[in-house]
């Protein structure tokens, strides 16, 4: 097929450019040449035979006499292994000084998989944090965001988890990151030696809205892949905020009805169609997503970390440079806690019970009422819960957190107040203590 | 669901596409709501007719539209979106327009490859028992024979679209015959017709074809205590769980779709996520139905169209699910259909409603949220059919509110058409309280296991107990009576022992009826009981042992011999105090 170069943009709105064009397929990808350089473009409508495309690095600086050269197929990624170690932006360039990589192009943005080819998740990430092990426990395959507030330690959380967790490959997805946190990113990967088997996609604060867009889409394209060819792949993806906020940007732009604050109404499907990549082949490898998701104003209820809860298989909430065990939660934890330690669904459950009455404790007291002994019981128990179990510096394995669990127990409760079973006390309960 | 080629009868070319819908040029008469193909390359995408403006259809695309190209070519089918029904339904996978999945995997590896329509009914040998003798006259849902299906008699039907009165002139005799082979040749009026084992009902379209609709009336057993002894559902009736993300609606409802005392169970896996469809496909053919015998996943349909899968076929995928309930309904079966959830099928309509460029309504809703979500529920029902049986359909729907708040449109059209609603509370599943509908919120219409009087002598002291603990966050534990603590105490002890059931635990996780009237009794007499405690202290360890004893015998089995012991030493304990 010849390429036609076509030369009259008849509009330019936000990031959107039209061109009359024919034989023009939707989400086709077009290269656009202005005075500052090239750029990729997709198109995103058809009526007739105006055609409207979203330019990747902007529409700022297009001229209405540039040009615009349609590829003819759509927006596609680099497959291969060299590009472990490499790090590229949100329109799949090279970020670092590596030459730029055109073999074996895979589409991005593919067809979902089907169900009846996925399996029941089995397999445990341990993560050496109790708080995760313990209590909402990482299950391979699994899609989970971690949800906080600007300033939390949130990218040094994903970073720690990303080296502890036994995988084969490491996708780093950034949008909208701080140039530092890159760096950051960078250089712990570098040091713990993770480096070789990451790949990283970063969008900068400073690029292009329509790159950040791109950036789930083209990590979880290459993530696939390694996992179809048997890889145990974990992609972070940071911060899928700013991505809506993107995909919002966008919307307005295009004169979408917003649903709710401004955001488009499938805000839901788009996060979705994302998140779903997460799987574990039958027959292949598997591919993990840990996001980040900032809520603005501490707010759940705010649509993206809403949208997301929805649809990930629970959440870890970060707050006060600790991961919360009230509203965390890892959904698929009962696939894989059943085979840990017979103790290790009830007690996580009645820790967490007790913790939430210490918590009411709390609130009486902050009101000055007369501490009964129980209050003064669940007052020890709370303070010893966020010493040994959820201060986010522990590290130590799960059967270890287990057995600090019960030792908290002994040391604060008769037995019949913990509301276990009582064969399990038999078995557990330390013998010096009680 | 095929489309014969001959029965094209207009074509047209594409004008315009935007996401997943696209416009098009047409010539002749085209129908509103018809099915149309658009053809990219190879491929044909199929769509259904949406709107029709200026002489230009508005197609929703039920696949992505990547490479859809202005000018592409458009085949009309004349049919309205349909789904086949005939035997071997039962133990499928089917997506929202009644692809069947695993069959898809076979031909198409891991993804879902667009614009590959399978069979939806496999095509096999069944064995037929006639019923229907020539000369017989039967009307549309009439029986002509039999098939077995697992363990059901199929009633093979005739269709539900014929009209009115027709002869049977012919029909074959008993035998082995295949699920396409004709069957019989009715007649009416000089036109004669012939049956197979399917037909076609398009989908948005309720079944008829019953005496009358009958007051639900019967309750439908889930095994969930709080479900069937506070918040009951009756079979035939409607019920709605709404709750934030987290709060425990999908684990409910797989309990529900496991433990049910129904026939046949439908699940709509309407864009949610594709793993919890997986542990249903993977755990339903190892579980014994204890009714039957067999394997839970031969009375269970699977209508999935997960949330990362087009958006357009989640907005049918309900409606294919209701079908294939009132099908079976139409046998004398009762069908619960599950949905999960109605609020991504809202935002389905939502998305198409943008696109059209409607109006929008709250939160950017079409106007006609409210009549869609009624239309859906009223599809439930409890008939007499037209040979005297019984038959239901039951629907339950989970909804996810933004925010977890209630007061959202979908929600709150929901609670105006349906007779039960089982909230569930974020404050409850945080303090793992499962499973976490709020008792006191809720309600339901419903006739329940338990005698109503005793029921609601419990809500009372529960209903007590919530407001002491309330005026004890104000006045302190100190500032309260020692009577007003202790039903404090009793309402807290309903709700660790009865409410709450712990869905892992291979006993507590399903508690049949007789059980529930047997635990039901002695806790009412423990809540009715005036007991001999000095003070706040001696109250508080006392209602821990008695939770403590009741604990472990929710935890023995039924049929076990410790099971008395247990209950005699939960006696014990109540007795041994009441003053």
């Amino acid at each position: 097929m010849i390429q036609k170069v076509y030369t009259k943009i008849e509009s330019i709105v936000g990031n959107v450019i039209q061109v009359r064009a024919t034989g023009v397929r939707n989400s086709d990808l077009a290269e656009v040449t202005t005075a500052s350089g090239k750029s990729f473009a997709n198109v995103i409508k058809l009526d007739g035979d105006l055609v409207s495309l979203q330019v990747f690095a902007g529409a700022q600086g297009v001229s209405t006499g540039d040009s615009v050269r349609f590829l003819g197929h759509a927006m596609r990624v680099s497959y291969s292994p060299a590009l472990l170690g490499r790090v590229f932006d949100g329109a799949g360039r090279p970020r670092d000084k590596g030459p730029a990589l055109d073999e074996n192009m895979i589409e991005i943005a593919g067809p979902s998989v089907n169900p009846s080819k996925r399996v029941i998740p089995r397999r445990m990430i341990r993560t050496g944090i109790p708080m995760i092990d313990m209590f909402n426990t990482l299950v391979e395959s699994q899609k989970l965001p971690i949800f906080s507030v600007s300033g939390e330690p949130y990218n040094e959380l994903l970073a720690r988890i990303a080296i502890q967790a036994e995988v084969d490959i490491i996708i780093l997805g950034g949008m909208g990151l701080k140039y530092d946190d890159y760096l950051t990113f960078r250089s712990t990967l570098e040091k713990s030696g993770a480096m070789s088997r990451t790949i990283m996609f970063i969008h900068t604060a400073a690029d292009p809205t329509v790159e950040c867009t791109l950036v789930p889409d083209l990590a979880l394209a290459v993530a696939e892949r390694f996992a179809l060819d048997g890889k145990r792949v974990l992609c972070l993806l940071t911060d899928m905020t700013n991505y809506c906020d993107a995909q919002k940007e966008m919307a307005i732009t295009m004169d979408q009805v917003p649903s709710n604050r401004g955001y488009p109404g499938d805000l839901y499907s788009m996060l979705a169609s994302r998140y779903e990549k997460a799987v574990d082949f039958d027959g292949a490898g598997s591919l993990t997503i840990l996001g980040v998701t900032t809520m603005p104003g501490d707010d759940v209820t705010h649509p993206v970390p809403d949208n997301t809860g929805y649809i990930t298989e629970g959440q870890y909430y970060l707050r006060g440079g600790h991961i919360e065990p009230f509203g965390s939660l890892s959904r698929l934890k009962q696939q894989v806690n059943s085979s840990t330690r017979s103790d290790h669904r009830a007690l996580m459950d009645a820790m967490i019970r007790l913790y939430a009455s210490y918590k009411d404790t709390l609130e009486k007291r902050s009101m000055g009422f007369q501490m009964t002994d129980w209050d003064e019981k669940l007052l020890k128990y709370g303070a010893l819960f966020e010493e040994k179990l959820m201060d986010l510096s522990v590290n130590i394995p799960l059967e270890e957190a287990l057995d600090t669990g019960w030792r908290i127990l002994a040391s604060c409760f008769e037995k019949n107040e913990t509301g276990l079973k009582s064969s399990l006390i038999e078995e557990y309960w330390p013998k010096d203590e009680s | 669901m095929s489309v014969d080629m001959s029965e094209v009868r207009n074509r047209g070319r594409v004008v315009s596409v935007n996401s997943n819908m696209v416009n098009a040029s047409f010539e002749g008469a085209i129908t509103k709501n018809e099915v149309a193909y658009i053809h990219v390359g190879d491929t044909r995408l199929k769509s259904e007719v949406i709107r029709i403006r200026d002489g230009v259809a508005s197609l929703q695309v039920y696949e992505m539209t990547t490479g859809v190209g202005v000018g592409d070519e458009v085949e009309f089918t004349g049919e309205l979106l349909s789904v086949e029904l005939g035997p071997g339904l039962l133990g499928q996978v089917y997506d929202g327009l009644q692809n069947p999945l695993p069959q898809l995997a076979e031909q198409c590896g891991f993804f879902l490859q667009r614009g590959v329509y399978l069979d939806a009914i496999p095509d096999k040998d069944w064995d037929f028992t006639a019923i229907a003798k020539p000369g017989d006259q039967l009307e549309a849902g009439d029986s002509i024979g039999w098939v077995p299906e697992g363990a059901f008699k199929h009633s093979i039907m005739v269709p539900f679209s014929f009209q009115g009165v027709w002869t049977v002139k012919s029909i074959v005799l008993s035998g082995r015959y295949n699920v396409h082979a004709t069957l019989a040749t009715v007649e009416q009026g000089g036109q004669e017709r012939t049956l197979s084992m399917v037909f076609d009902w398009p989908v948005k379209k309720a079944v008829g074809c019953y005496d009358e609709r009958l007051m639900p009336d019967e309750p439908m057993v889930t095994k969930i205590r709080i479900i069937d002894t506070f918040l009951p559902v009756a079979k035939g009736g409607t019920y709605c769980t709404p709750g934030p993300f987290g709060a425990g609606k999908t684990v409910l409802q797989h309990l529900t779709s496991r433990n049910a005392d129904v026939d046949i169970v439908i699940i709509a896996a309407c864009g949610e996520r594709a793993g919890e469809v997986v542990e249903v496909l993977k755990e339903f053919p190892e579980l014994v139905d204890p009714r039957t015998g067999r394997s839970l996943m031969e009375r269970t349909i699977i209508i999935c169209n997960t949330s990362s899968m087009p958006v357009a076929a989640r907005e049918a995928s309900v409606y294919t699910a209701a079908t294939l309930a009132e099908y079976y309904r139409n046998m004398g079966l009762n069908v619960l259909l599950l949905a999960d959830s109605t609020s991504r099928w809202a935002q389905a309509m939502r998305e198409m409603s943008g696109r059209l460029e409607e109006i929008p309504g709250e939160e950017a809703f079409p106007a006609y949220l409210e009549s869609r979500i009624a239309e859906f529920y009223e599809r439930a029902g409890k008939v007499r059919l037209r040979d005297g049986r019984t038959a239901s359909v039951t629907i339950g729907g989970t909804v996810s509110p933004a925010g977890g708040n209630f007061e959202e449109p979908v929600t709150q059209a929901t609670l105006k058409v349906v007779g039960a609603f089982h909230g569930l509370s974020r404050e409850r599943s945080d303090a793992r309280k499962y499973p976490a509908i709020d008792p006191l919120d809720s309600w339901s219409k419903y006739k329940g296991i338990i005698d109503g009087k005793l029921v609601g002598e419990a809500y009372d002291i529960l209903r007590h107990g919530n407001e002491v603990e309330q005026m004890m966050k104000v006045v302190g534990e100190e500032g309260t009576s020692l009577e007003d603590y202790v039903t404090y105490q009793k309402a807290e002890l309903l709700d660790a022992v009865y409410l709450q059931q712990n869905s892992f635990d291979p006993v507590d996780y399903a508690v049949v009826p007789d059980r529930q009237r047997d635990i039901f009794s002695v806790i009412h007499s423990a809540l009715m009981a005036d007991f001999d405690l000095e003070d706040k202290a001696a109250a508080r360890s006392f209602f821990n042992t008695l939770r403590q004893l009741f604990l472990d015998w929710n935890a023995a089995a039924f049929d076990d011999p410790s099971y008395a012991t247990l209950k005699q030493a939960v006696v014990d304990a109540v007795e041994g105090k009441r003053r």
